[in-house]
């Protein structure tokens, strides 16, 4: 399911709760993104190369003398996504940090909750955050992605700041209907449609569950 | 057992569940990212909320047995708690913990003791409803049949 050319976009999820982190890792990849997540904003940080005094390691050609496993040279986010309550630093610690840097600030942020507070959604729109989703997220919720991961697209291809458009439409990936919602509110669609038929033919030898 | 049998037994179990609020509509949506690439996705998340359970209500029975209360610790498990509850689509587990972060917020141990009894003993009984849900289905998997919709 999902477009094949969404593969070309990586997101970054953070969430403290290893069953937040599996849920968004499945979204995500059901919507044919590329997907790394990591269990905190100072991890987070450290992945998009952003270090405490600021230099960037992200994309420079000379290989820099980092020993994480992980790290390629050319790792590119195009989307993070991130927990709002988190022990330390908070998601919107996060989104500040990264709209605070120069060469991160371009990166689209979302807020993922599962508290709607008001105040709290605004404050994070406010400070930069594409979209605000109350948890638990769903995959209607991940198809507003595409747009705020498009815009970036046309933005590196033209190398201009220019707040444009999406070059392309987004198209529906999945059957369902959405409702639109106001801007300065963002909460979840609500979604209509049928459960999709689930078949799930296993080999013989299955295991049980622990 | 026949295949036949097995599966509406699934069936009529499984929207038991649903309609006593064991489960809500987020389960369903578990369900839905599971496919023939995923297989046992609902089973991992699951796994891995039973085992974040079980920690949570060990760390809130530590916390709640000090001789000074930490109760902002025990609101941030409660909070962690009701969140994976949420994630997974466990409702009554859920809701039982609404009522215990209130009690938190008022320090008030007697409340809190309660609701984490109440919590611990909604947990054991979704997890006892889930895994008993999981068996029918390897059942009806083993017998060559598909889980109905």
């Amino acid at each position: 399911m999902g477009m094949a050319a969404d593969s070309e976009f990586h997101v970054l999820a953070v969430d403290d709760s290893i069953i937040d982190r599996k849920l968004i890792e499945r979204l995500l990849k059901t919507s044919s993104y590329q997907v790394t997540t990591v269990d905190s904003g100072s991890k987070a940080l450290e992945f998009l190369g952003l270090h405490e005094d600021d230099r960037i390691h992200q994309n420079t050609p000379s290989v820099s003398p980092n020993n994480h496993q992980w790290r390629l040279q050319e790792v590119e986010v195009n989307l993070v996504i991130t927990d709002y309550c988190m022990p330390g630093m908070t998601g919107y610690d996060l989104l500040k940090k990264i709209k605070e840097s120069s060469s991160l600030k371009n990166i689209p942020v979302v807020i993922m909750s599962s508290e709607n507070v008001p105040s709290r959604i605004s404050r994070c729109l406010e400070e930069g955050a594409e979209e605000f989703f109350l948890k638990p997220v769903r995959l209607s919720d991940l198809s507003k992605l595409r747009p705020h991961l498009l815009k970036t697209k046309s933005k590196d291809h033209c190398k201009e700041q220019v707040d444009e458009k999406p070059a392309f439409p987004s198209p529906k990936q999945e059957g369902k209907e959405e409702q639109q919602q106001s801007k300065n509110n963002k909460r979840k669609a609500m979604e209509e449609g049928v459960s999709p038929e689930r078949t799930r033919p296993r080999p013989n030898g299955i295991t049980s569950m622990v | 057992m026949d295949l036949v049998k097995l599966q509406r037994q699934l069936v009529d179990y499984r929207d038991s569940l649903y309609h006593e609020c064991f489960l809500d509509e987020q389960f369903t949506q578990l369900q839905e990212l599971q496919d023939e690439n995923n297989p046992d996705f609902v089973v991992e998340v699951v796994s891995l909320f039973f085992e974040d359970s079980e920690r949570l209500l060990n760390e809130l029975t530590k916390a709640l047995e000090q001789q000074s209360i930490d109760f902002k610790r025990v609101d941030a498990h409660v909070h962690q708690l009701k969140g994976s509850s949420s994630s997974i689509g466990a409702q009554r587990v859920q809701k039982s913990c609404i009522a215990f972060r209130n009690y938190c917020e008022e320090q008030n141990v007697e409340g809190c003791l309660t609701c984490l009894q109440l919590v611990r003993q909604e947990y054991y009984l979704v997890k006892s409803k889930l895994e008993a849900l999981f068996k029918l289905e390897q059942q009806i998997l083993s017998a060559g049949g598909s889980i109905p919709i």
